[in-house]
């Protein structure tokens, strides 16, 4: 295991490497340059400038030197300044809108987990009942649904037309005013509309995922043998059943570990929230190639050690599988 | 248990509001009287970069900045330049040296007075090649740069040079936070600290930007205490944050300004401005194509487009036509130049002079080839893509062919304009209201991204615009530029296609708000909310 372990860790840097070689390329190749040369069209703007700023963020030097010179620094952790006018190090604007992020998907997971297993299981147990049509339209409309739509309906009604929940951001503008207890429901407040919108779209895979695994399981001959003991259906269900049938859902979990740090960019420009979908799509705007490679790499790397996570669980829960 | 729990979760959040408006109790529409206080909430579709106004070229660092600090000089309500920082300035009989008298008693934010020192170090580092600005061209042609005395200040230039009065309008940087420093560097770019009305107060990233009112500022304490800048970066939103009274003033589409702000509740919290902004869209050659070459080609497609239409169906009314490169509130505006009224059959007539006939299925031919091109849009503007489908139609008509092609903006400028492989193109200019065609119209400038991209070359039109540039007197320079406006009107590089207006919604609160040639916010600090109008507490925008 521990051998098998160090042989997948290994393997990650050339994947790695490839990605980001990958990567930067093709960022370069992507006509425009960098935000603060981005002033197309600027009467202002001569030659000369344009020459300087250029040569001021390295962009004269041909592109192996380039990659080379930003693989040096990546190694040692540094992800180096962005291209954009304000120049502050990758990794603080990373970090500041990483938090915001985070803690939307991970509300947002809970919430798609709580609420799509039980419509999964109750799929499975009434297969073919009204309510699991119902349930089943229900998470897929949510699926098809394009987000924004949705939220600007929602956005309407409880902003606009009830008045109950604020329309974006994250804070309300007297925050520093409020009581600690009154600052958790403003954010609470705030929160509510993205996390929900952002959790229905999620719903369909989760407890369709649910269901088929269950109706696997309930269709084995141990269930049969169950019943035939003359076990209560709930404890055949919970014991029996339902655990089994929990295995596969739980390395999905594994798998979103990567989709922690993306946030959507749709959906956080029309909530006005500062967080990393927004980030990254600011950053190809601007060709900021920093940034942009900053976030890539975060990304690759989470999505290896999910990948890695998800087979080493699944080879922990199951002990059908062997590896290494 | 879940459906329980959340029950209850819902119930705390609707039974505790954890912060609630006045809103709509009063009435706004006592004039009331100027008192100090409350906030304004504006919105951003995008951050600002930088707070360092030399190193940013977006609007939202430069609203902010332009509160923070001032230039020598500016703009008045009606476009004239008047002093900012500087009390008063001389030029120098041959026009080559401007001493400028700076305002005595100006401090910084921090306390340190500002000198003629400040000034230096601006017009230093502006040219320093290390500093990567794109403001450096109009100081480069500053020959000598000298401190007379702490309050006295002289450029000379080489040449006598209208718009170099206007380049002094640029922000003033403290010289004794930047020097000796590196800029790129500065702490100034989060944490500004200026001459100008407001004072930075706070930077929540991605969030917000909040300012409050300088009260020893020189020319009077601004009634508003604070101005928030808030990132909104959806304009669906941000309209619906409108409605919401989440924020104070916004830019309005001609569809939200006419129809979806049309309702009782609306008008009685928002007034609605409309003037003309320093914009024109236009339809360009490119006169180096076959096809363009012949004036006569180029006046028939002006005569074929019907510029009323564009406006009416395009913009809903929110635009003047066109009749050339500046706008009409500008003073150096020519209106008496030759237009192109609609008119298919003049259009028709100009075309077979050119000698183009109609050929099998109305298609206008000359030699065998049908009359063919290609106009190319940035993606994303549907304003300019719906002018393109009308004009589309009104070519068909004549018998022109006309495909549309919409590119990303990147690629539309890099390969296809810079690399001048195009027909024809529908873009904007924004202009400055002190005229300088230079860059636009001058035969110099078709270099590679150089801005007469559409190869322009006009002997008189060089000259015309040389001469304006080198002499100090106004009434000189009209004549040169309404000449200069004469010959593009006959030449026809373009077809001037619209001059858009600015249409703006404000809170009812805000009083003191005069539209005039300068747009809007030209006095902010004369704005006011009369006391009992008042919304926001004092505090109420910082955070911990």
């Amino acid at each position: 295991m521990l051998r098998y372990l160090l042989k997948r860790l290994l393997f990650m840097v050339p994947m790695l490497f490839g990605i980001t070689l990958i990567s930067f390329v093709v960022i370069h190749l992507v006509p425009g340059e960098p935000g603060a040369l981005n002033a197309e069209m600027n009467p202002k703007m001569t030659k000369q400038v344009r020459e300087r700023m250029r040569a001021f963020y390295g962009l004269d030097q041909p592109l192996h030197v380039q990659y080379w010179m930003w693989l040096k620094r990546v190694v040692k952790l540094d992800f180096g300044a962005s291209f954009t006018p304000d120049k502050r190090p990758v990794i603080d604007k990373i970090k500041e809108r990483l938090p915001i992020t985070i803690l939307i998907n991970l509300l947002s997971m809970a919430l798609i987990f709580l609420v799509g297993i039980p419509i999964g299981i109750y799929c499975a147990r009434y297969k073919d009942s009204i309510l699991d049509k119902a349930l089943t339209s229900f998470v897929f409309a949510g699926y098809a649904a394009p987000t924004f739509w949705i939220a600007l309906l929602l956005m309407m009604f409880f902003g606009v037309y009830l008045e109950l929940l604020p329309i974006s951001g994250i804070k309300s503008f007297n925050f520093s005013d409020l009581s600690f207890f009154d600052k958790t429901i403003d954010v609470t407040k705030h929160l509510i509309l993205p996390v929900s919108i952002s959790a229905f779209g999620g719903l369909a895979g989760i407890s369709r995922y649910m269901k088929n695994s269950l109706l696997e399981v309930l269709r084995q001959e141990y269930i049969t043998t169950a019943y035939a003991k003359g076990l209560p259906e709930s404890m055949v269900l919970k014991k029996h059943a339902l655990r089994n049938a929990l295995l596969p859902v739980i390395t999905i979990l594994g798998l979103s570990v990567p989709g922690l740090i993306g946030g959507s960019v749709i959906f956080e420009s029309i909530f006005s929230i500062p967080g990393m979908g927004q980030l990254f799509y600011m950053s190809v705007m601007a060709r900021d190639y920093p940034t942009i490679m900053g976030i890539l790499v975060i990304g690759a790397f989470l999505t290896l050690l999910g990948n890695l996570i998800a087979d080493v669980s699944y080879a922990l829960a199951d002990p059908r599988i062997r590896i290494g | 248990m879940l459906s329980r729990y959340s029950l209850i979760f819902i119930l705390l959040v609707f039974l505790f509001p954890g912060c609630s408006q006045q809103k709509g109790t009063t009435s706004y529409d006592d004039p009331g009287r100027p008192a100090y206080g409350d906030m304004i909430v504006m919105a951003s579709i995008g951050e600002a970069s930088n707070l360092i106004p030399l190193l940013s070229t977006d609007s939202a660092s430069h609203d902010i900045t332009g509160l923070i600090y001032n230039g020598l000089v500016k703009y008045d309500k009606d476009l004239n330049i008047v002093g900012d920082l500087a009390e008063s300035w001389d030029i120098s009989k041959d026009g080559l040296a401007i001493t400028f008298h700076l305002k005595k008693g100006v401090k910084w934010h921090d306390g340190r007075p500002f000198t003629a020192r400040d000034v230096m170090y601006t017009y230093g580092v502006t040219v320093d090649p290390k500093t990567p600005t794109a403001y450096a061209g109009d100081f480069q042609l500053v020959k000598k740069a000298e401190v007379l005395d702490d309050h006295t200040f002289r450029a000379t230039y080489d040449k006598p040079f209208a718009p170099a009065l206007i380049s002094w309008a640029a922000a003033i940087m403290p010289a004794h936070l930047l020097e000796g420093k590196d800029i790129t560097e500065s702490p100034l770019a989060r944490k500004p600290v200026g001459t100008g009305p407001f004072v930075f107060r706070e930077w929540v990233p991605g969030d917000r930007i909040i300012l409050a009112a300088n009260r020893d500022y020189f020319e009077g304490r601004p009634y508003i205490d604070r101005y928030m800048m808030r990132v909104i970066p959806d304009s669906a939103t941000m309209f619906l944050e409108l409605k919401h009274y989440g924020i104070d003033m916004m830019d309005l589409a001609p569809l939200q300004f006419l129809k979806q702000t049309d309702y009782p509740r609306f008008k009685k919290e928002y007034n609605k401005f409309k003037y003309l902004a320093f914009l024109y869209t236009y339809l360009g050659f490119n006169l180096k194509h076959g096809l363009f070459k012949d004036k006569r080609v180029r006046q028939a497609i002006s005569c074929a487009i019907d510029k009323k239409e564009i406006i009416d169906g395009v913009l809903l009314g929110l635009g003047e036509e066109a009749t050339g490169p500046f706008t009409p509130n500008m003073w150096a505006y020519n209106g008496s130049v030759k237009r192109y009224p609609y008119s298919k059959e003049k259009a028709l007539a100009l075309l077979k002079e050119a000698g183009y006939e109609k050929g099998p299925g109305g298609i206008l031919q000359k030699n065998g080839s049908p009359f063919e091109f290609t106009v190319l849009v940035n993606q994303g503007n549907t304003v300019r893509i719906q002018c393109a489908e009308l004009i589309q139609r009104r070519l068909s008509e004549v018998g022109i062919t006309m495909k549309i092609r919409v590119l990303e903006w990147a690629s539309l400028i890099n390969e296809f304009i810079d690399k001048r492989n195009f027909d024809a193109v529908i873009l904007g200019w924004a202009i400055t209201p002190e005229p300088d065609p230079y860059d636009l119209w001058h035969s110099s400038k078709q270099g590679p991204k150089e801005l007469n991209f559409v190869s322009f070359e006009n002997k008189e039109v060089d000259e015309l615009i040389v001469k304006a540039r080198h002499t100090f007197d106004r009434e000189a320079r009209k004549r040169y530029y309404g000449r200069f406006q004469e010959i593009i009107a006959e030449e026809a590089p373009y077809v001037f296609l619209f001059y858009p207006y600015a249409t703006v919604a404000v809170h009812k609160r805000f009083k003191g708000i005069e539209p005039a040639a300068a747009g809007l916010m030209y006095d902010f600090i004369k704005w006011y909310v009369p006391e009992n109008q008042r919304r926001y507490t004092t505090n109420a925008a910082l955070s911990p």
